[in-house]
């Protein structure tokens, strides 16, 4: 499959006074159409800032993204070429991302109209969205505050599709919604892929979900990718020290007896990375060697790539234990 | 939220706000049926100059025998009309060129908010007073002048709205999908605006009526024989010993000044969603 999104050594960084700290830090990753990835990690290890740099609303530092043949750039203050338009993005807060002033129907029309669609047509089309995400056609004359949250991001996917985008990243699109509509939406997302042959990036912290709807997934850990590969592979057997520990953190309702593992600490800061690998002080099956070599991103034999000195290029992955 | 302007039925429960809206009901009742209150033209010199406050001249006269209550009462023709004309020009430019400001950033935004701060730091009726001088003196003039003193305290409180709104989500998507920045100013933008300048527009009416007067206390605004209330208390302050020529078209102007601040301040509380709901409990 020819990946539509293509990001190749891609790095982040914010100034914080005269300081510069590496949100992302040299990143591969890919996503074709019909695809989800599943983009994981805790807090703060900069998921939401690759997001933004992917779509074009953060400035790369170093490296590229590819989106359909093009090189992305950062949205300024012209218009945003015509070509991007289909590349969206999905926002964690339904609250913010909708403008409280504006009538749904107008919103979600926007995109249709700027790109050259008369304004009937346009709120024809809408109404017709709104249906198809699951809310009343005659939502369109009404305004966010008379929805909730779940409501709310659905009409935020509305306006996303409207344009037929051919890939949406969505950062933590359910995480700011009650139980009861985080699957709804979820479920919505993974239709929608089907439907529309589009590529997502599902920016998530919550493994089950993620586990459930996605294809791929790349576990992420400050600034940097640390083991991509198909989903139930990495969840059989995961490769790396940091995806173990991630998914033994699941509370397992069927009482299966899997203690959850506790990672000693918290994310450094990623002002100050810690030499070599980034999680050895962290890690459980950490060497002498960790602390000073940074491990190589190699691909192991079942198609999967992997930073880890534990795994060796080509050959199967060694079931960790700890 | 019962309506864009935050609960309607508030600003009825502040008696100040209602004492406020009685006095501008009463003026622009005066401004509107002036030929029908007045008992004389006030232009006309038929009387006695300097008569004091009777039966007959309720406010007495002035020098050139003219009743000052028809004029006092003529001059709300003036005085409300252009104080609210004044507002919404400076509303209007304020309101532009801040958004310019708060949306653009960078050196546009730095330009913009020295040009304020240079504004500030001179008084307005001193500023006014040179532009209206320059210009020379005539009521568009002065309309003119004020205007151009007034819009900085606009474009302060929009750029302050446009730099907050625009770090909404809603702004990003919208460029997401292709919008320009024109469209994302008045399309996005614009809507958060209406109500923090309408309160402040509010509040300013009176400023703008005292510069209003001011200028033409100093002759700089409406022109004799104009029944203007600055133009007319500039001539009590030439008679100081007929207390009545100045007193009450400054009374007049203290009115309408207190009751425009009332509005506002009304205004303002209500549609401040925290103090609204303190009046509310």
């Amino acid at each position: 499959m020819k990946p539509i999104v293509e990001v190749n050594n891609l790095s982040v960084e914010y100034t914080r006074g005269d300081q510069k700290v590496g949100a992302v830090a040299g990143v591969d990753l890919h996503v074709g159409a019909g695809e989800i990835l599943g983009l994981v990690g805790e807090s703060g290890c900069g998921k939401s800032t690759l997001g933004k740099a992917i779509v074009g609303i953060l400035q790369g530092a170093d490296g590229e993204v590819n989106f359909d043949g093009q090189q992305v750039s950062k949205i300024g203050r012209g218009q945003r070429d015509a070509h991007f338009r289909n590349l969206q993005m999905i926002f964690q807060d339904p609250y913010g991302s909708l403008n409280p002033r504006r009538k749904i129907g107008d919103q979600i029309a926007d995109g249709p109209r700027i790109g050259g669609i008369s304004k009937s047509e346009a709120l024809e089309k809408a109404a017709s969205l709104l249906e198809r995400v699951g809310l009343p056609r005659n939502a369109v004359e009404r305004y966010p505050h008379q929805f909730s949250g779940g409501q709310r991001q659905r009409i935020a996917i509305a306006r996303a599709l409207a344009i037929s985008p051919k890939v949406i990243i969505a950062d933590e699109p359910i995480s700011a919604l009650d139980t009861s509509s985080q699957a709804a939406v979820a479920n919505l997302l993974v239709n929608l892929v089907e439907e529309f042959q589009m590529g997502l990036i599902f920016i998530s912290h919550d493994l089950s979900i993620v586990r459930r709807i996605s294809d791929r997934v790349a576990v992420m850990y400050l600034g940097k990718i640390v083991e991509t590969g198909k989903t139930e592979e990495i969840w059989n057997s995961p490769a790396h020290p940091y995806t173990k520990a991630l998914m033994s953190a699941i509370p397992h309702a069927d009482g299966k007896a899997f203690i959850p593992l506790d990672l000693p600490g918290d994310v450094p800061n990623p002002a100050y990375p810690p030499s070599g690998c980034r999680f050895h002080p962290r890690c459980p099956l950490a060497q002498g060697e960790c602390a000073s070599r940074e491990p190589l991103h190699v691909s192991l034999s079942d198609g999967r790539k992997v930073s880890c000195i534990l795994q060796e290029a080509g050959s199967a992955p060694k079931t960790l234990t700890f | 939220m019962a309506s864009r302007f935050g609960n309607s039925n508030s600003i009825w429960r502040q008696p100040l706000a209602v004492v406020g809206i009685i006095i501008i009901l009463f003026w622009v009742f005066a401004a509107i049926f002036a030929p029908l209150i007045s008992p004389y033209d006030p232009l006309s010199q038929d009387s006695d100059k300097f008569l004091m406050p009777g039966s007959l001249h309720w406010m007495g006269t002035d020098e050139l025998n003219r009743d000052i209550f028809s004029r006092v009462i003529y001059g709300a023709r003036i005085s409300l009309p252009y104080s609210i004309l004044l507002v919404v020009l400076s509303a209007f430019l304020g309101s532009i060129i801040g958004g310019i400001s708060g949306y653009f950033g960078g050196r546009v935004d730095a330009i913009i908010m020295r040009l304020t701060d240079m504004f500030f730091a001179f008084p307005a009726i001193v500023l006014a007073m040179a532009v209206a001088a320059a210009l020379g003196p005539e009521i568009r003039n002065a309309v003119i002048a004020i205007t151009i003193v007034s819009w900085p305290v606009y474009a302060r409180l929009v750029r302050g709205l446009i730099l907050n709104a625009k770090q909404n989500d809603y702004v990003t998507a919208s460029s997401l999908l292709g919008s320009s920045s024109l469209r994302t100013l008045v399309v996005d933008l614009r809507p958060n605006l209406a109500g923090p300048v309408f309160v402040l527009a509010s509040l300013e009416v009176g400023n703008a009526l005292l510069l209003l007067s001011g200028l033409s206390f100093l002759g700089l605004g409406a022109q004799p024989p104009a029944a203007e209330w600055g133009s007319m208390v500039s001539m009590g302050a030439v008679n100081f010993d007929r207390w009545w020529v100045g007193l009450f078209p400054g009374l007049a102007i203290l009115s309408a000044v207190l009751a425009f601040n009332f509005i506002g301040d009304a205004l303002r509380d209500a549609l401040d969603p925290r103090t609204a709901k303190a009046l509310r409990d």
